[in-house]
């Protein structure tokens, strides 16, 4: 139990829909969620298959703790070939969406092939309907939630959809839940765009059960507690994860104008004290947090935005509250792009909810053509009359707008940062690995963030591995390859539970052993969780290998490896990546080219799969 | 003594630990269809209400059962359901102005909250205190100032 045991496999172009067993051999060797879903991915797809093509695999995975009462057993993962990045995409998200995929009894979700005209899936329980989307193509993801609920009648649907955004094939378009969560990196939502597939409603009521109840519960009890009484939830909860701009500020890690500074004089308008600041008119950007389900953390901020302000004055569809400023979006539409104006940075996340886009590769790439524009290689013809100057908050508006609708230079900027600097001959413009943009954190200063940066398996992420405390404590290259490389395999195995990596400012290992291994079936020393943590690292590398992917692809941009930080604690320094590097690979059981040796694919048993 | 749970809606944040909880004391799985309180969300989830039968003093569904399956649990003051005199007629739903007792199809019998014996499970769950068990016999807290009509003082 934990797991449903059941997969429901969806071929979009011969319209069927057919249940079959979980493969246990795999759940027991992958866990479930992100490990799980990229076995099957490996399994059913050529890697070297287009990304926007049929043959590409789309996958919407649950874990085997997702559904139970675990705090945050909300997750789901969505895992693809991803066209930003052309390597394996996962990208995680909360809200109600995935505990109610696997109620209706499915631990997976597999899209195979590309429905003739566009299509939604219908899924109540065994009931799996593929129906006709043509009412809902070029529909907002708000909008398309609330025909789908009115349609069916049903207040408690749970709603997956893609915007125009993600129609359009805009290399960066995300898949989002419950109007204001989303699965958000590396252009899974333009996959599902190829698919013709609009949308997954989804409503179950089969329950989750675990495997011995009575642990199960001692165990939820202890770890709720543990998280009720640690200060990182707290501050997760009072402040969101917004409460990093200060100290990012303060370090000389905030990448501000496209990374050509690390501290932003605008910070302080941005922090959490100018979320929860009353205005002279009483308007106030927060109004309250929110958790995703089952999640005693509730990071998520719900916000609205002054009614006077020039982005909605005049439209008061916006005058309504929603998602509200984590820290990677206070970064992508602040000091990245020079804007300080919190009203319009709250404006740019609805419009990336609504839409359906990734805020911070948005972000990033607006600053790289904010960057071009200032260096006259693009001018007012090319942008739509707009000018693109750092610090123009109603160039941010409008631009996220034009993104998500697919107009004007909206279509430039969709191409994600890679292909948009490409496009104009200055590549070293782009602030991303394997052309996925960079988090809000400056590898300068934080050197351990451009090793995980330039490794990790779905181009440059912020997520992929844990080492914020050793980066703070230490600013040399020195030693990094160890934490990341652990951090990296813990968070490998934290993504495939069903929980949320969050609730590691809490738990560590030994807390999510103890849920794992009273809801499965079978043993699960910690041992055992760290090895899978290393499988699914070394899978998604052995992936991305078949891909086309090479050694050449772990690297940042110039900037970050010639450039030295302007200021802050690391004045003066560059990411020292090439002194990393190479003892990463060896820790990691690779050889100097980046592949895993023969040894290390037989040690995690990898050798049998596919060739 | 009679006891009853108070709802914050203020504190509420919709994880739905609530109903997890109360699904797994009543039926030994996860599963929130089958939880006796429900979380309603509004605007975008600006606001959550956590709603469940009140065990008010008219008690219309245990007047309106025509098999007396509806009694009073003389240590709690929770009215609870016999299922096994359920005859599922669904009567009580009809009577129950609050929407608070349903009729469940896969057993073809109704269910409502029971107050969990004297400790109720939505309310340990809760992370946030907005559900809280209230005694009434021995209540020295506060009252939900909600219920006194925070908008008139205001």
């Amino acid at each position: 139990m934990g797991w449903q045991r059941k997969i429901l496999r969806v071929d979009l172009s011969a319209g069927t829909a057919v249940a079959e067993p979980l493969n246990m051999e795999w759940a027991n060797a992958y866990l479930g969620e992100r490990g799980l879903a990229s076995k099957y991915l490996w399994e059913n797809m050529d890697p070297a298959a287009d990304a926007m093509g049929p043959d590409n695999v789309l996958i919407f995975a649950t874990g085997p703790l997702t559904g139970t009462m675990s705090s945050t057993s909300g997750r789901y993962a969505v895992v693809t070939k991803g066209p930003l990045t052309n390597a394996i995409a996962c990208s995680n998200s909360g809200g109600k969406f995935g505990a109610e995929l696997k109620y209706a009894g499915y631990d997976l979700l597999l899209i195979h092939g590309r429905a003739p005209t566009p299509v939604y899936l219908h899924i109540v329980d065994d009931r799996v309907e593929i129906r006709s989307a043509q009412a809902l193509w070029g529909q907002t993801v708000w909008d398309t939630e609330g025909w789908l609920k009115s349609h069916h009648q049903d207040t408690r649907l749970k709603v997956a959809s893609i915007g125009v955004a993600g129609e359009r094939g805009v290399y960066y378009a995300c898949v989002v839940n419950d109007l204001h969560r989303a699965a958000g990196r590396s252009g899974v939502g333009a996959v599902m765009g190829s698919k013709n597939l609009k949308a997954i409603a989804v409503r179950g009521n089969l329950g989750v059960q675990v495997d011995q109840p009575e642990r199960f519960m001692a165990a939820v009890r202890d770890t709720h507690k543990m998280l009720a009484e640690s200060a990182g939830r707290k501050e997760l909860t009072e402040c969101g994860t917004d409460a990093m701009i200060d100290s990012m500020q303060a370090f000389g890690g905030l990448p501000t104008r496209n990374f050509q500074e690390v501290q932003f004089e605008g910070a302080d308008k941005l922090n959490p004290e100018a979320m929860t600041e009353v205005r002279p008119n009483g308007h106030r950007n927060l109004l309250t947090n929110k958790a995703c389900f089952g999640c005693t953390i509730a990071c998520g901020r719900i916000a609205h935005i002054d009614k006077t302000h020039f982005t909605i004055v005049n439209r008061p569809q916006y005058w309504h509250a929603s998602g509200g400023l984590e820290y990677e979006t206070a970064f992508a539409f602040g000091p990245v792009v020079g804007v300080d104006d919190i009203d319009a940075l709250t404006f740019a996340g609805y419009l990336m909810n609504e839409h359906g886009m990734d805020p911070i590769s948005f972000g990033v790439t607006l600053a790289a053509a904010m960057e071009l524009y200032e260096l006259g290689v693009i001018t007012d013809a090319d942008t739509d009359g707009v000018a693109l100057n750092f610090g123009n908050a109603e160039a941010l508006t409008v631009m996220a707008e034009k993104t998500g609708k697919y107009e004007g230079f909206g279509q430039i900027l969709g191409l994600g940062s890679k292909r948009m600097c490409e496009r104009y001959g200055r590549p070293e413009l782009s602030m991303s690995v394997k052309g996925q943009e960079f988090a809000g954190y400056d590898s300068r200063a934080l050197q351990g963030m451009g090793l995980g940066y330039a490794t990790s398996n779905r181009g440059a992420c912020h997520l992929r591995h844990d080492a914020f405390a050793e980066d703070m404590e230490d600013q040399s290259g020195a030693g990094k390859a160890k934490p990341i490389k652990v951090s990296q395999d813990k968070t490998a195995m934290i993504d495939s539970t069903g929980l949320c990596l969050f609730t590691s400012a809490a738990w560590d290992v030994p807390e999510f052993q103890r849920q794992i291994d009273a809801a499965c079936e079978g043993d699960w020393p910690e041992s055992r969780l760290w090895e899978i943590g290393e499988r699914i690292w070394n899978l998604e590398r052995r992936f991305n290998l078949a891909a086309g992917l090479t050694a050449a692809d772990d690297t940042l941009p110039p900037r970050m490896l010639e450039d030295p930080a302007p200021s802050g604690t690391a004045e003066g320094k560059v990411c020292q990546l090439d002194r990393m590097l190479p003892e990463y690979y060896e820790l990691r059981g690779w050889t100097r080219d980046g592949l895993p040796s023969h040894e290390t694919l037989q040690r995690l048993g990898l050798e049998e799969s596919k060739a | 003594m009679q006891k009853a749970l108070l709802i914050d809606p203020e504190k509420c944040t919709s994880c739905l630990q609530c109903e997890l909880a109360c699904s797994h004391q009543h039926t030994g799985m996860f599963n929130p269809v089958q939880s006796r309180i429900r979380v309603f969300e509004f605007e975008h989830g600006a606001r959550a209400i956590p709603y469940t039968c009140t065990q008010c003093e008219a008690a219309w569904c245990l007047h309106a059962c025509p098999v007396q399956a509806i009694t009073v649990n003389a240590a709690t003051g929770a009215k609870q359901v016999d299922a096994d005199r359920c005859v599922g007629c669904k009567v009580c739903t009809v009577a129950c102005p609050y929407g608070t007792i349903n009729y469940e199809a896969h057993t073809g019998k109704v269910a409502k909250c029971d107050l969990c014996g004297g400790e109720p499970q939505c309310a340990v769950a809760c992370p946030t205190g907005a559900i809280t068990v209230s005694d009434p016999d021995t209540a020295t807290h506060a009252i939900n100032p909600l219920l006194l009509g925070r908008g008139a003082t205001a």
